[in-house]
Parts: structure tokens; sequence; C-alpha cells
């Protein structure tokens, strides 16, 4: 029997790893920074950043930042994202998706229907975070909108980044659980067996591609 | 500003723990009757004096406000408003600054820790090496008091003279009224003071005179005597019914500990479906098949 190592499919390019973890990383430190000013048990966390003002003039920027990461991504996936009726069909096994059953799962794509879920709920948020955000950034922006207009978007905001953070852990723990998944952002490969078992249709669309001769 | 003991603390902004309450107070509050006031600017004056702020010069544009709006460096400001009241007319002058609510939305919104605190006397104050100039007072505040300074990124607002209170003196704009229009004294006093003044105001026709002590923020800290207190949006748009918003109840209610409560509930669940379900594996005939499609082509 032949070594695993010659059956690895390229999922991921250098750039689009690069991009997913600046992402990752300037999101989580959004993230910390948000929540060090939505609940006062976490306003230690504005320690992290040199302090309550110090926090409070970082988060917009860093926010800035995620709709340029997250924009790069959503340039890269976008068209592997569209729901189609294969989506529909997995997410009526959803039973069968959490209870690891995957033989009984229809074939899929580059992606499923979960993580199409997760791609456009954080595109949904970053967007109302992003206008919502900029309505709350007083320090260059009091000016323009009215108070009752910042009060709707601080619940906006709230919202917005509570559906997100939850999404975020949902995905962690997604990959996390399907074994296989993370090397495909940190080394950009999966193994033949893990598309098999999760991307099937992907798999055959990458084999029948001229030039896959291995 | 922080003049007064932690003992003489009744609520601080962004603490879940009760402060220290075995010491209680006397209720303050300033009594500003309307109808008296000149619209002299003493108190104004004396605001600059006493807190020691020196505002812009500014242009006039044709109106009395000078400056035209509360600033970080105008604490108090004289609005004046011309009423037409069925033929006569009116001069209404309200002297506008914080109204010291007993539920004060700026300590509701506000994230950091002892930046605003309301002490036992019912001055709410802003402590200013607390603030981190987010401006979230400015979008609790029912009466839109606050203002941030572009010079150091602090909210500031009237401290009703908590320095001075707390040894024993009279706000500086009180003491410079030359009408007596602004009184001092306990809040019970101040009421019963104000009693007397709608009597006098309603012998002189004014049928609606009242006083303004909104119980929609708990009653205020600073109330009016108005000869219209069915109207008192004619005062240059003071609030007829304030609260605070309900947005703000609910952002800075019960949702933000629902929020990381779910967060740590959706952790667990996680960490309990791996437990129970396990990790998803690629098993062998996985490769074995993705080998033999490979090899098939």
């Amino acid at each position: 029997m032949s070594d695993d190592r010659d059956n690895i499919l390229a999922r991921y390019t250098g750039g689009a790893r690069v991009n997913h973890w600046a992402n990752a990383i300037i999101l989580i430190l959004l993230a910390i920074s948000g929540l060090a000013l939505f609940h006062p048990g976490l306003f230690f966390l504005t320690g992290l950043f040199g302090g309550g003002p110090e926090t409070r003039a970082v988060h917009p920027w860093l926010g800035v930042a995620v709709l340029f990461t997250f924009g790069g991504l959503f340039v890269r996936f976008v068209r592997y994202n569209f729901w189609n009726r294969d989506d529909s069909k997995w997410m009526a096994h959803v039973g069968d998706v959490v209870n690891n059953r995957d033989e009984k799962l229809p074939e899929v794509g580059r992606y499923n229907a979960g993580q199409k879920l997760v791609f456009w709920g954080m595109s949904l948020s970053i967007i109302v975070l992003f206008v919502s955000g900029l309505v709350l950034w007083d320090t260059y922006f009091f000016q323009y909108t009215t108070i009752d207009q910042k009060r709707l978007a601080a619940v906006a905001h709230a919202l917005a980044a509570s559906g997100m953070i939850v999404i975020v852990i949902i995905h962690i723990y997604a990959a996390i659980w399907v074994r296989g998944t993370i090397r495909a952002m940190t080394r950009g490969s999966v193994t033949g067996g893990w598309a098999w078992r999760h991307h099937r249709k992907w798999l055959k669309e990458e084999v029948a591609k001229p030039g896959n001769d291995d | 500003m922080a003049t007064l003991q932690s003992l003489d603390i009744k609520r601080r902004s962004a603490t879940t723990e009760t402060p220290p309450n075995v010491r209680s107070s006397i209720e303050v509050a300033k009594l500003i009757d309307v109808s008296k006031c000149i619209g002299c600017k003493a108190c104004q004056a004396a605001c600059y004096e006493w807190n020691d702020l020196h505002e812009e010069v500014g242009i006039n544009v044709g109106l009395y406000e000078n400056p035209h709006d509360l600033t970080d460096k105008t604490w108090t400001l004289m609005r004046f408003t011309e009423f037409d009241n069925k033929g006569n007319l009116e001069w209404l002058i309200r002297k506008d600054g914080c109204m010291h609510c007993e539920d004060p939305g700026c300590l509701k919104a506000c994230p950091a820790p002892g930046a605003i605190v309301q002490y036992q006397n019912g001055i709410v104050d802003f402590i200013s090496e607390n603030c981190i100039g987010c401006g979230y007072c400015v979008k609790g505040c029912p009466f839109n008091i606050p203002r941030i300074s572009k010079a150091d990124n602090k909210a500031y607002k009237c401290t009703l003279c908590s320095d001075r209170i707390s040894v024993g003196q009279a706000p500086a704009c009180a003491k410079a009224c030359p009408t007596q229009a602004i009184y001092f004294g306990t809040k019970e006093e101040m009421k019963v003071h104000a009693e007397g003044r709608i009597a006098d105001l309603k012998e002189r026709g004014y049928q609606n005179a009242g006083l303004y002590d909104p119980p929609g923020v708990g009653g205020t800290h600073v109330m009016y005597v108005l000869h219209h207190n069915d109207q008192p949006q004619l005062y240059s748009g003071l609030p007829k019914e304030p609260k605070i918003s309900p947005l703000v109840q609910f952002w800075k209610g019960g949702f933000k500990d629902v929020a990381l409560f779910g967060f740590g509930l959706t952790a667990l669940l996680g960490f309990f479906h791996y437990v129970t379900k396990g990790p998803n594996e690629v098993e062998r005939k996985d490769e074995e098949a993705a080998r033999r499609l490979s090899g098939d082509r």
C-alpha cells in the first residue's frame, strides 16, 4: 500500500492562506477590543491594547482593516458560495451531518451548505458592522448622523457582532471536528480521502481537470 | 472631577458590584425658576469662572445664544425662545445643562468602569481620568447634554459644582444669579419652594404652570419651574416625557449578558459534540476510493 502523501490535492493558494490568516488575526483583535467595550466584566481586556482610550481609538481602525482582509476573501471565494439545489438537500440532512453519518449525505462540491452559510453570515455581519461602526465612530463622523441613528447603530453593531462571534466559534469548531481540514488552510492541501469523504463532487472535478495525471 | 469620597457613591458606571452604601446623604437639587430669569447670563459667566473654562470667541448669527450650543467648555447655556402666546410675546429663557437624572442614561450607557458616578446626594459626575472618550454617554443621555472634547477626547458636562457642594457651598450659577431664579438646597425643600412659585404663577394667569421633574428618568436633581409645564418643548426643545431610549435600554440591559452566555454556550455545545460524537476522521477506505478515482482516468 502506497503512502497517502502521494495523493494530495491543492485547496488554497499561498495568497489565499495569507489572506485568511491576516483576516483571522485582525478579526480576533477586533473582537477582543469590541468585547472589552461591550461588557463591563470584560473591560480588563482593554489592558491588552494599552488602556481604555487606546482600545476605543484602535478598534475602528481594526474594523477598517477587516473590511479589506475580508473583502479579499469575499472576492476570492464568492464564486464557490452561491446556493444551489444540492445545498438545500444537504441542509435537509443536517442531522446526519452532526452525527458523522457521512455516507447518507449527498455529494458536495467545493463547499457544503454549512460552509456557505458561514461565508454569507460573515459577509452580512461585516457589512452591518462596518456601516454601523462608521455611525459610531464619533472621532471622525459625529456630525453626520443624529443621536437616534447612533443609538440604532449601537444596537445593530452589538447584534451583528454577537452573531459574527457565534459564526466564528462554529467555524473554528468545525475545522477541529472534521479532521484533515486545518491543513487546507495551513499547508494549502488536503488528502484525496478527505476530498472523497467531504467534497466528492469537487474531487471529481479536480481529477477530471487536464494535467492531474498523478 | 472626583471630589467626594467613595463612600458617597451611589452608582458607578460599568460596575457590576454595589458601591459601599453604609452612609446615606440628603438628596440635593437645583431649582431654576424660568419665570424669574432675565437672561443676563451671569450663571453662564459664573460657570466659566468657577470651572476655569475659556470658550472660544464665536460668531454672532443674530441669536442671543452665545455660544450656539453646549460645548466641552460650555457646561451651561442660556437658550432663548420667542413665544407668541395668542398675541402676547413671551420671552422664554431656559438655562440648559445637565439635569442630573436620578436614573442617568449616560451612566447606563458608559462602558468604562467608574467614568460616570452618581453620588448619594444625586449629583451625576464624570470622572475624567476613567473616561475613554467613546461618546456612549452622548447616546445614553435623553437631554443631549454631554460633549466630547476634540482636544483630549474626554466627555464634559455640568458637575452641579460637586466640588463646591462637598464643602457646603451652593453651585456657582446659583450664587451668581441676580434675580434668585436659581435656588439650591435639598430636593424636598426645592419642591416645597416650587409649590409656592407655581401657586403665584397660577394666580397671575399661568394655568399650566408647574414643576418640571420628569418621572421618566426617576426625577431630576435640576428642576425647572415653567409657566407652561404642559408644553416644555416650547423652552428650546425641553423634552416632554424624557426617558432613556428603549434602544439604549436593550443595548445596555440584559442583552450583553445573554450574548456572552450565547458565546459560552456555543463553545460548550461544540465541546460536548466532540466528546459524544467524536471527530469526523477520514478513513482508509476514503483514501483508497480517492486513489482509485485518480487511477481510473
